[in-house]
């Protein structure tokens, strides 16, 4: 059994009269990357601020690595690395400055290396407000890590970054993990989190509306696979529903899409139907449903299970 | 301390890399002194005993007023101070570094302003040069923390410099910088005393360049450290993290308490 890393129980947090997260409780493990999914306003920011010590939970508790961030801030420091969804560094800074600048800060020696494999190497003594958006949040992520904490905490990290840095970004994020080092990852991006995540939550109007794997939570819900058919002749554009639990049907291009509640049945039907008709298939793909569009349903439903 | 080092070190570096700093803690100070040296000095002979005081404290209230409170916002407003708390940066650091690598661009300038005004503008020099660099701290100090606390308590970039100017335009008119405070109305002359300026002016005149000084100099100099204490003071009780974060401890109108030491050195004077 692996260790609880990040505990939430019963958490809530009010400003005035609205109520940001009402009541959640989850466990993160060690080595775990957990994803934090939902729209704005889903609760997701005042969940991890209050985590990482920004905030005091108005009810409820939270421990990280045992130590509770409100009232324990102090010795939670060096054990929990952030990434903020801004900047958070001034204007003049140098990546060099800023490696040194916290890295004093949380006691530990400076970690040039990071720079260097963030590919700021060339930038190291350039302001901050010279470096651009991608090498920013390289540079804010290297200092996240730099005193090699238990627990991360990164908001957004991969926004506005080329696509060869966020493989970059991942394959770090990776090696963190093999580590042992948990990682708590808010994004908007469902491919990203799906990909990088062991389980996920997603949040709706303050509350957890599903928690688990990628997979599991994509096995539920509707669970209609996506079947895309493109023949020589297009003889499949008079055959709309015509299939075995086919439920939906749509085109587009070339392509007849078919979401299907089971998929064997439904090829087999397609590839039967082609060859009856001596319409060559010229390509077919089938495609589960992605956390996507398990998200976008459940946020779409307004939760509704 | 290491970590305060650090953090030392690029605020200073800051105060010359960044063209806004440099603009407030050297080119506008020095600039001004320059131009009113020149013309000044041509209009009226007597300006030549007070340049080197006027134009320090100038610079000091350039440095602080000008230089200081707006990057303080700027970095609440933009979540910096968020990302230093992370990281166990403290408050004191945060509110304490500003000023004094204020005060060390400003003693910089100062010295500039002391070496080249005898010989550019055949300016009187100070008498006491010990009593000079104390009045010089003192001044510093005080409207370092008076900066730091407009930069604390202010909600936007825009109050700030409506709080700065509060200030700061008032002491250059009446501050004794271009008029001498002796020639101000009774009632000015009361208003003025409530300004860092005024009571800075007064102990160079008194304690240092060997001139009568209009009130107690002792007076003015001990008014000015009771208020830079007072203003570091209320900066940390008000100090937030982030704009966001409701829960302040007081309200920003205790920043007013800065004034009590003035104010009780005019009614000591009635």
């Amino acid at each position: 059994m692996k260790e609880v890393v990040v505990e939430v129980k019963n958490f809530r947090k009010t400003y005035a009269d609205f109520v940001a997260v009402d009541q959640i409780s989850f466990d993160v493990f060690q080595g775990e990357i957990f994803g934090l999914l939902g729209p704005n306003g889903a609760g997701k920011t005042s969940t991890l601020e209050c985590l990482e010590g920004l905030r005091k939970p108005s009810a409820g508790s939270m421990r990280v690595v045992g130590l509770d961030p409100s009232s324990e801030f102090p010795k939670l420091k060096n054990k929990i690395g952030v990434q903020l969804q801004s900047s958070g560094l001034p204007e003049s800074i140098t990546p060099d400055e800023a490696m040194r600048f916290f890295c004093a800060y949380h006691g530990t020696t400076p970690r040039y290396d990071l720079l260097d494999r963030m590919g700021l190497t060339l930038k190291r003594k350039n302001q901050f407000f010279e470096l651009s958006t991608g090498q920013q949040r390289r540079l804010a992520l290297a200092l996240a890590v730099a005193h090699d904490p238990k627990v991360i905490f990164l908001d957004e990290p991969t926004a506005g970054l080329d696509v060869a840095t966020r493989v970059e970004l991942h394959t770090l994020m990776r090696e963190l993990q093999a580590s042992g080092t948990t990682i708590i990852l808010a994004t908007h991006d469902m491919a990203e989190a799906e990909q990088l995540s062991n389980r996920v939550a997603i949040l709706l109007h303050g509350k957890i509306e599903r928690l688990g794997s990628p997979l599991e939570i994509t096995a539920t819900g509707a669970g209609l696979t996506k079947i895309s058919v493109h023949s020589q002749n297009g003889c499949l554009a008079s055959q709309a529903n015509g299939f075995p639990a086919v439920q939906q049907h749509t085109n587009k291009d070339e392509y007849q899409i078919y979401f299907s509640a089971d998929i064997g049945p439904t090829v087999s039907a397609i590839i039967d139907f082609l060859q009856r008709e001596g319409d060559p298939l010229i390509d077919l793909r089938v495609e589960r449903p992605t956390l996507e569009d398990r998200f976008l349903e459940i946020t779409n439903s307004g939760g509704a299970k | 301390m290491n970590a305060f080092l650090h953090h030392f070190s690029f605020e200073f570096r800051t105060g010359i890399r960044n063209k806004t700093l440099l603009m407030m803690n050297y080119l506008f100070p020095l600039g001004f002194y320059l131009m009113m040296g020149f013309i000044m000095g041509a209009i009226n002979p007597l300006f030549q005993e007070d340049i080197i005081p006027a134009m320090t404290i100038f610079g000091v209230l350039a440095a602080t007023l000008l230089g200081i409170p707006d990057p303080l916002v700027n970095a609440r407003e933009n979540g910096i101070f968020r990302s230093y708390k992370i990281n166990g940066v403290p408050s004191f650091s945060i509110l304490a570094i500003p000023a004094i690598t204020t005060m060390m661009h400003l003693l910089i300038m100062t010295a500039i302003i002391t070496v080249s005004a005898p010989l550019l503008f055949h300016s009187l020099v100070p008498v006491n040069w010990v009593n000079f660099v104390f009045v010089f701290v003192v001044s510093a100090f005080a409207c370092a923390g008076i900066s730091v606390l407009i930069g604390v308590i202010s909600p936007s970039s825009r109050m700030t410099v409506l709080f700065s100017q509060l200030i700061f335009v008032p002491s250059m008119i009446l501050g004794g910088l271009m008029l001498p405070y002796n020639m101000l109305p009774a009632a000015a002359g009361k208003f003025a005393q409530l300004l860092p300026a005024t009571q800075a002016m007064n102990a160079f005149k008194g304690l240092a360049m060997g001139k009568v000084a209009d009130f107690s100099a002792w007076g003015s100099l001990i008014a000015l450290l009771v208020s830079g204490l007072i203003a570091f003071v209320l900066a940390a009780f008000l100090f937030r993290w982030d704009s966001h974060n409701t829960a302040r401890k007081g309200h920003p109108l205790m920043a007013l308490l800065v004034l009590l030491p003035f104010v009780v050195g005019i009614l000591f004077q009635i």
